[in-house]
């Protein structure tokens, strides 16, 4: 016990009766119990479980999927995968598992990426675009209607247990988003790969920053722009896998 | 050789020669009478028959689209107004046809380039009600302003009563892969441009409840590679609340 080291009696405490040496230890415990009790009021340290908080990160298109293409010339592809490396690293460094649909320019089926999602089990998940319309940042929830969780869900609409989970998600994302500065667009969609996700999904599409003019101030290839989206959005999950603990992890 | 003798004699067959074609000729040019008569009594009949009015034309009515703009993510309510043809089909392709248009103007808000042409057909077929986990109002919308860009002629005509009242509808939008491929990619975009549509049915006929889409006659994934085509959309949702403004 590494408290039990630090204090050590003193030779003339071990020179003293067993009874002293008993008070002694005695007053020991109480004072290391004193020193425990305010952390007790701290919320509770993480279970085993607790600790795996697991992530998917979707990097849509791939392979001969490219998307949009970006003003840069760049295929949107290239983009969110690009953006995926610098978020999971991100992730990863604040002790979140992370699981991704793709590491490369390979073809992954919307269905094989709700599935790789709904075996990990996860906590949250995002799927990553980009486009050159509309300006910042745009957060995605499903459009289903939220509905309670069934033994048998449509695959289609697998979403619908978690949509209420997923807006707060969304929430928490766009809480961390104007926090950094940037310009947020909420809304309802129907994606393929995240109606069928059993797990809080929100898509995020990252747009170029522009201002009032509609002028652009930050484009999609600017690497600080890139930085700043994924710090956010790293600071969001972070806040996400606070509240998930207090609340009780990912039951929809 | 005589000199002073009898005179010459026609042979007979060259008489007879001689008043067959004398007859020819009087029939052909009693023929050739008769065709020219003919040629001039078609062209007095043609001139009869070209058009010497305007053709009917559906008269104007006030239809209200619901236009997208990418600017704030929302829908904006206008009125305008051009001529609708009684049949719900038709009807709906010709306002789908102006919101399309609106959309390839130069100065569009929610820039999709292809305009009327877009739109091949739509098809109305009874709705049938969706099993579980029905799309949500998923787009906030704003109210026609006065300084928008609204054409405002007259006061709305009601609809015909077959449009108002009766079961649920399933409009059918067959758009072309044109418009597919020229419709800018992202999820913003494609998904305003679909919720447009079904707010835009809705809001001018009201039974029509639910919409699907095809493209060129066919199912298709997704619009440009995000919003998905292959379920059915909820008209009513994505229809504005307020009724449209005289």
């Amino acid at each position: 016990m590494p408290v039990g080291r630090e204090i050590r009696p003193s030779p003339a405490a071990r020179n003293r009766p067993l009874r002293e040496r008993s008070q002694l230890w005695a007053l020991f415990l109480f004072a290391a119990t004193a020193q425990v009790a305010p952390a007790q009021q701290a919320p509770p340290a993480p279970s085993t479980q607790q600790s795996r908080f697991v992530v998917v990160l979707d990097a849509a298109h791939g392979g001969d999927d490219p998307g949009g293409l970006l003003l840069s010339g760049q295929p949107e592809k290239a983009f969110n995968l690009a953006l995926n490396a610098r978020l999971k690293s991100l992730l990863n460094a604040r002790g979140f598992q992370v699981v991704g649909t793709r590491d490369n320019d390979v073809a992954v089926e919307p269905n094989r990426r709700a599935e790789i999602a709904n075996r990990a089990s996860a906590h949250a998940c995002l799927i990553l675009h980009a486009s050159e319309s509309g300006s910042g940042i745009h957060l995605f929830a499903s459009q289903l209607a939220p509905a309670q969780p069934t033994r048998f869900t449509a695959w289609k609409a697998a979403q619908s247990a978690f949509v209420t989970r997923s807006l707060t998600l969304a929430g928490a994302l766009n809480g961390a988003l104007l926090h950094a500065g940037m310009t947020v667009t909420l809304g309802r969609t129907s994606l393929p790969a995240l109606d069928s996700m059993t797990c809080p999904a929100v898509a995020v599409e990252i747009a170029p920053e522009r201002d009032a003019d509609q002028k652009t101030t930050a484009a999609l290839d600017d690497p600080e722009y890139q930085a700043r989206v994924a710090g956010a959005l790293a600071a969001a999950l972070v806040q996400w896998r606070a509240e998930s603990w207090n609340s009780g992890a990912r039951q929809p | 050789m005589e000199f002073g003798g009898s005179p010459a004699v026609i042979p007979l067959y060259q008489k007879i020669l001689f008043v067959l074609l004398l007859v020819a000729s009087l029939a052909m040019g009693v023929v050739l009478w008769q065709l020219r008569e003919r040629a001039h009594q078609r062209l007095i009949a043609g001139q009869a028959s070209a058009p010497t009015e305007a053709p009917l034309v559906e008269p104007d009515q006030l239809a209200t689209l619901l236009i997208a703009s990418d600017k704030d993510n929302s829908l904006l309510t206008q009125v305008h107004s051009l001529p609708l043809p009684p049949d719900p089909g038709a009807r709906s392709r010709a306002v789908l046809g102006k919101l399309f248009d609106l959309y390839a103007a130069p100065d569009a808000a929610h820039a999709v380039p292809g305009g009327a042409a877009s739109v091949t057909q739509v098809f109305l077929l009874p709705a049938e009600p969706l099993p579980a986990a029905t799309p949500t109002q998923p787009i906030r919308h704003l109210p026609a302003t006065p300084d928008s860009d609204t054409i405002r002629i007259k006061v709305p005509d009601s609809l015909p009563p077959a449009l108002q009242a009766g079961p649920p509808l399933l409009a059918v939008v067959n758009l072309t892969s044109g418009f597919a491929a020229s419709h800018p990619s992202g999820i913003q975009t494609e998904t305003l441009t679909i919720l447009s549509i079904c707010a835009t049915l809705h809001a001018n006929l009201p039974r029509v409840t639910q919409v699907r889409f095809l493209v060129d006659g066919l199912e298709r994934p997704t619009l440009a590679g995000h919003a998905d085509l292959t379920r059915t959309y909820l008209a009513g949702d994505a229809a504005p609340a307020e009724s449209p403004q005289p």
